[in-house]
């Protein structure tokens, strides 16, 4: 191992669903404590620490520590959107890369069991004089009377715009898309919902956004998920058993959308996925056809479609074709979101793009249980945030 | 009759009802927004252009779940106005999937928003189908 390298010493993640008996900052001790552990270190070897959480307040960082170990190290408490984890980690990997630790940790933490639909501006109050206000010069709010800003909204426009592109789309496509992680889940007992879904139940339950029924959205949970990061040097000075769990951070890259046309009228998802997914590949020195599994951000079911596409799962514009194949199930030839996704796993969002790397690494690990993919040896992380933010991570297994 | 207000500014109202953009004169990129500076290039002169009134259903979705006070179920797209991407709401036809397709052609169209205590009538703007 490289001294220069970057490893995931120790990774765990909650059980995503309902904690009414926990708050923020039980789930995220509770994850922290069991990296912590999984690591077989403790919060006096961490250096740095990175703390994310939409909805948990400020500080969060730092309300962790008092629960958990008060040490004065410095804590960036960071937000982007459903990237937020993804960020988290980096920053641990960037405090690391500059030397400032040899050691940190990331946590990423959300309650949001029960919350509604997460739609995207501020509305405008109705009534009263029509008075302008805004960068738009609105008199009434414009998210429902010029477009939608709902989420579910804005990725089925994204997965119906690359249907109108490439073709081969359609709901019923779209739905097998969600019948194919609904199916995954059952075997991973992390998952807030673990329940097999047939293509009818998923197509005739409620409407969301068409195409987007309500088993096609992620599912708002609670949870929470932590990491502890090591540089290849501090590695070196540790246990067997420690070098040998510890799993390589092969890639780790943060990209914003790029200008387009259009952009600003609807998010691009695109590009900026495609982006992270090439430099992350330039990076860790391999190419799609080396990943053993992919889980990726699967916040829609429109949106699972388009993300084969922008990290090279397939051939550009060969999406629909690609999932046809059955290539992203579990026992294909790419397997994608294999622990359930975001639609039956679960969505706590500043957690998730931990979470995701929790999987992955499990699996290179071998330690995933029944839904373990055999002898998986390089695998993909992937999160985007609206607004935007994309976090790509390729993680390999330890050659020890 | 009484005054009448458009529900964002870059709304023209009047005879014939389009759509403004400001344009960057450098670059040439579009916004209908309050500008700082352009996103494309970073230029901060800005010139006002009309955008083509009809246009090409690129993107949509049929909205069963929104914000209170919204009637559901509605149609949000993303239409092409000849180059020019617009954002907004399908109008004068049935929200379903049936009735709405990617491609389809469409035209800027206006509806009333309401009087307000001054009897200020406010116009929005949606896209109809062209035939």
């Amino acid at each position: 191992m490289a001294s220069d390298d970057i490893w995931i010493l120790g990774i765990t993640m909650t059980k995503f669903g309902k904690h009414p008996d926990k708050d923020t900052i039980d789930l995220a001790s509770q994850a922290v404590m069991g990296a912590l552990a999984d690591g077989e270190v403790t919060m006096g070897d961490m250096g740095v620490m990175a703390a994310g959480s939409l909805m948990g307040g400020l500080g969060v960082g730092q309300a962790v520590q008092k629960q958990v170990g008060q040490t004065g190290i410095p804590v960036y408490n960071v937000t982007n959107a459903c990237a937020t984890g993804a960020t988290a980690l980096r920053t641990v990997v960037m405090s690391i890369k500059a030397g400032e630790a040899d050691m940190g940790l990331a946590v990423g933490v959300e309650k949001l069991a029960g919350a509604g639909l997460l739609a995207g501006g501020s509305r405008t109050a109705d009534g009263g004089t029509w008075s302008p206000s805004g960068r738009y010069g609105a008199v009434a709010a414009v998210d429902g009377r010029i477009g939608t800003e709902t989420m579910p909204g804005v990725f089925a426009q994204i997965g119906l715009e690359y249907g109108h592109r490439y073709g081969g789309t359609s709901f019923e496509l779209f739905a097998r898309i969600s019948e194919k992680n609904h199916a995954h889940s059952t075997l991973n007992p992390f998952a807030a919902y673990q329940k097999a879904m047939t293509l009818e139940q998923i197509m005739g339950d409620v409407m969301i956004a068409y195409p987007n029924t309500r088993p096609m959205c992620s599912a708002n949970c609670d949870g929470a998920a932590a990491a502890v990061l090591v540089s290849g040097a501090k590695l070196k000075t540790l246990s067997p058993t420690q070098q040998r769990r510890a799993v390589k951070v092969a890639a780790s890259v943060l990209t914003t959308d790029p200008f387009e046309e259009a952009c600003q009228i609807l998010p691009n998802v695109n590009t900026l996925t495609r982006n992270a997914a090439r430099t992350a590949y330039e990076q860790a020195g391999v190419g799609p056809e080396d990943l053993d599994l992919v889980e990726l951000h699967d916040c829609f079911a429109t949106a699972e479609l388009v993300h084969y596409d922008n990290l090279m799962l397939c051939e550009e514009g060969g999406a629909a074709d690609f999932f046809n194949s059955g290539a992203p199930w579990r026992h294909g030839s790419m397997p994608v979101n294999v622990s359930g996704g975001l639609q039956s796993k679960g969505h706590p969002i500043a957690a998730t793009g931990i979470a995701n790397v929790w999987e992955v690494a499990t699996h290179l690990r071998g330690e995933a249980g029944d839904r373990q993919i055999p002898d998986a040896k390089v695998g993909l992380a992937h999160v985007i945030g609206l607004g935007s933010a994309c976090g790509v991570h390729i993680l390999e297994r330890s050659a020890a | 009759m009484g005054e009448q207000i458009p529900h964002v500014d870059y709304l023209i109202l009047g005879d014939e009802p389009h759509l403004a953009a400001h344009a960057c004169t450098r670059c040439g990129a579009r916004y209908f927004d309050r500008r700082n500076a352009c996103a494309a290039c970073s230029g901060t002169e800005f010139t006002s252009v009309d955008v083509s009134p009809v246009g090409e259903v690129r993107a949509f979705t049929i909205v069963s779940m929104a914000a209170p006070g919204i009637p559901v179920p509605f149609v949000a797209a993303v239409v092409d106005c000849d180059g020019t991407s617009v954002r907004g709401n399908l109008i004068n036809v049935e929200p379903d999937p049936e009735h709405v397709a990617t491609g389809m052609k469409v035209r800027l169209a206006t509806y009333s928003l309401g009087l307000d205590e001054a009897g200020t009538e406010a116009v929005g703007f949606g896209f109809e189908p062209l035939s």
